[in-house]
C-alpha cells in the first residue's frame, strides 16, 4: 500500500526531492513521498557501493519504476557506512514507507555545515505545491 | 496525462502494476478510440487489399478478423493492424494511431478502381476489455479468438471483436463516438479496473506482441522480425519478393524476447553489447524482472544465449528466452 503524503518536520530536504534525517555526524538519505509519488510503484534500485563518497548535489545512484528512471541527488556530502538491502530486495518498500524502512543509504557526513543549505519541512512543502 | 499521437492519454489511473495484475488475474478495459479506422469497400476491396497487405484474406471471411502488415517496397512494415471482413465488400482496418495519416495515404494513393478507401476515425471509439473474467463480467457468450459480432452491451450498440493486444482473452468494442462515454461506464460498472497505456505496454511486452514504431517498422522486415506467420508468401503483395528473398537467405538479424538474469530494467534504445539493440524493455509485473525485445545477429538468436545489456554505462547480463515470455501456467 502506498503511503499518505508527509513530510516530517525532523528531516531536512533538498531540492531535488531528496530527505536526509541527520543524527550526530551521520545523515540516513532517501527520496521524498512527492518523489515516489511521481515516479510511481519502484522495481529497481541501483544502489552506490559502500565506503564510497558522495558528494552533495550530485548522482549517487538511481530508483526505478515501470515507466522511469530517477536518479538519486546527494543532499550532504559523506561516506557510504551502509546501503538499505531490503530496498535492493523490495524496492516498492519506498512507496509505502519512504521515510523510514524505505530510506537509501546511511553516510558519516564530511560536510556537516552543508545541512544550513537544506530545506527545513515547511520550505519543502511550499516548493512542492509550486510544482 | 501524455500527449500521444495528438491525443491526450493517460499513462496510468491507479498504477501500472495493479492495473497489469488486474488484466492478468480479472478484468481490465482501456480506452484505445486513439487507434485508427480505415473503410475499404467495393467490388474490388478484397482484391486491392490483397495487394496491400501481407496475410491472406482469403483466409478470413465476413464475421473474422486478422493480424496483417501494410508492407512497402523494401519488404519493410509501414504498420501492423487488424483487418475486419465486415461483408465480402467492405473491410475495416484498425491501425496504430501514430501511422492513421500514414497508412490512409498509402492507401489511397494506390486505391484501384471499384474500391473505395476512407478515413472513419472520427466516427468511432474503441475499447478493449481484456482479462481473463472479461466475458463473464460482461454476460458475453463464448467465441474464438479474431471473430466478431455486431451487439450491444447494456443498451449501447456496438461490433464486439474477440481481439486484443494483452495476450488475455477478451473483446474490442467498436462503438460510435458519440456511445463510447456510456459504454465506458457500462464497462467500469460492470467491475473492469480502468487501464492506462502504461500497462497497455507492459501487457503487450510480457506476451512478445511487437509494437509499431518501437520493434517493427518501415526498415525493418517481417521476416527479421519474426513474424513471417502473417506473410503469405505464396501471394502477390507489395515488397513480397524481397520478403521471399529473406526467408530464402535468412535474415541477418532476428527481433528476440530477453530476461535480465541480472537486476535490471532494459529500456529501448539501450545496446546490446555483442552486437545489436533493445528496441522495447521494462519491467514485468508477472516475471517481477526486467525483459525485452531486441535485435540481435542472427547467429546469436538461439533462446538461451547470454546477451549483455548496456544499462546507462553498467553491463548486465540478460538471457534469450523463447517468446512469448509470459504464458499463463494451465490448470
Amino acid at each position: 500500500m502506498a503511503a499518505p503524503e508527509s513530510y516530517p518536520d525532523d528531516l531536512k530536504y533538498h531540492h531535488e526531492h531528496d530527505w536526509a534525517r541527520i543524527e550526530g555526524d551521520e545523515a540516513t538519505l532517501g527520496i521524498t513521498w512527492y518523489a515516489q509519488d511521481s515516479l510511481g510503484e519502484l522495481v529497481h534500485y541501483e544502489p552506490p557501493q559502500e565506503g564510497t563518497r558522495i558528494e552533495r548535489d550530485t548522482t549517487y545512484g538511481e530508483v526505478e519504476s515501470v515507466k522511469a528512471v530517477s536518479d538519486l541527488i546527494a543532499p550532504l556530502s559523506g561516506q557510504i557506512v551502509q546501503v538499505n538491502q531490503k530496498v535492493v530486495d523490495e524496492p516498492e518498500t519506498v512507496n509505502q514507507d519512504p521515510y523510514g524502512e524505505g530510506w537509501l543509504i546511511r553516510v558519516k557526513l564530511t560536510e556537516p555545515a552543508e545541512a544550513d543549505d537544506l530545506l527545513d519541512a515547511d520550505g519543502y512543502q511550499k516548493l512542492v505545491a509550486e510544482q | 496525462m501524455v500527449p500521444f499521437a495528438g491525443w491526450e492519454m493517460p499513462v496510468q489511473y491507479d498504477g501500472v502494476i495493479p492495473e497489469h495484475l488486474a488484466v492478468r488475474n480479472d478484468c481490465g478495459v482501456f480506452d484505445v478510440s486513439h487507434m485508427g479506422e480505415v473503410e475499404v469497400e467495393g467490388p474490388r476491396a478484397r482484391e486491392f487489399l490483397q495487394a496491400m497487405l501481407s496475410n491472406d484474406l482469403d483466409r478470413i471471411e465476413p464475421g473474422r478478423a486478422q493480424y496483417t502488415l501494410l508492407t512497402n517496397e523494401r519488404g519493410g512494415i509501414v504498420d501492423d493492424l487488424i483487418v475486419y471482413e465486415l461483408d465480402p465488400f467492405r473491410f475495416l482496418l484498425v491501425v496504430n494511431a501514430a501511422n492513421k495519416d500514414v497508412d490512409f495515404r498509402w492507401l489511397k494513393e494506390r486505391e484501384i478502381a471499384g474500391s473505395d478507401v476512407r478515413d472513419v476515425s472520427d466516427a468511432y471509439a474503441l475499447l478493449a476489455v481484456q482479462g481473463p473474467r472479461s466475458i463473464e463480467r460482461l454476460e458475453l457468450e463464448p467465441a474464438p479468438p479474431f471473430t466478431f459480432s455486431v451487439g450491444a452491451l447494456d443498451g449501447v450498440e456496438c461490433v464486439i471483436a474477440r481481439t486484443g493486444y494483452t495476450g488475455e482473452e477478451g473483446v474490442e468494442l467498436l462503438v460510435m463516438a458519440e456511445d463510447a462515454e456510456q459504454l465506458w461506464d457500462s464497462v467500469l460498472e460492470r467491475g473492469a479496473k480502468p487501464c492506462g497505456l502504461g500497462a497497455r505496454d507492459t501487457l503487450r511486452l510480457e506476451v512478445c506482441y511487437p509494437l509499431h514504431g518501437n520493434d517493427i517498422g518501415p526498415e525493418t522486415d517481417a521476416i527479421s522480425a519474426g513474424l513471417s506467420w502473417v506473410c503469405a508468401l505464396d501471394k502477390e503483395f507489395t515488397g513480397v519478393e524481397e520478403l521471399r528473398r529473406v526467408r530464402e537467405e535468412g535474415p541477418r538479424r532476428r527481433l528476440v524476447a530477453f530476461v535480465m538474469r541480472e537486476r535490471s530494467v532494459p529500456r529501448q534504445g539501450m545496446a546490446i553489447v555483442e552486437g545489436g539493440e533493445v528496441t522495447s524493455g521494462s519491467h514485468s509485473p508477472m516475471l517481477e524482472q526486467g525483459i525485452g525485445l531486441g535485435y540481435v545477429e542472427a547467429p546469436r538468436a538461439e533462446a538461451g544465449t547470454e546477451i549483455t545489456i548496456d544499462v546507462r554505462g553498467r553491463e548486465r547480463k540478460a538471457e534469450i528466452v523463447k517468446k512469448p515470455i509470459y504464458k499463463r501456467e494451465e490448470p
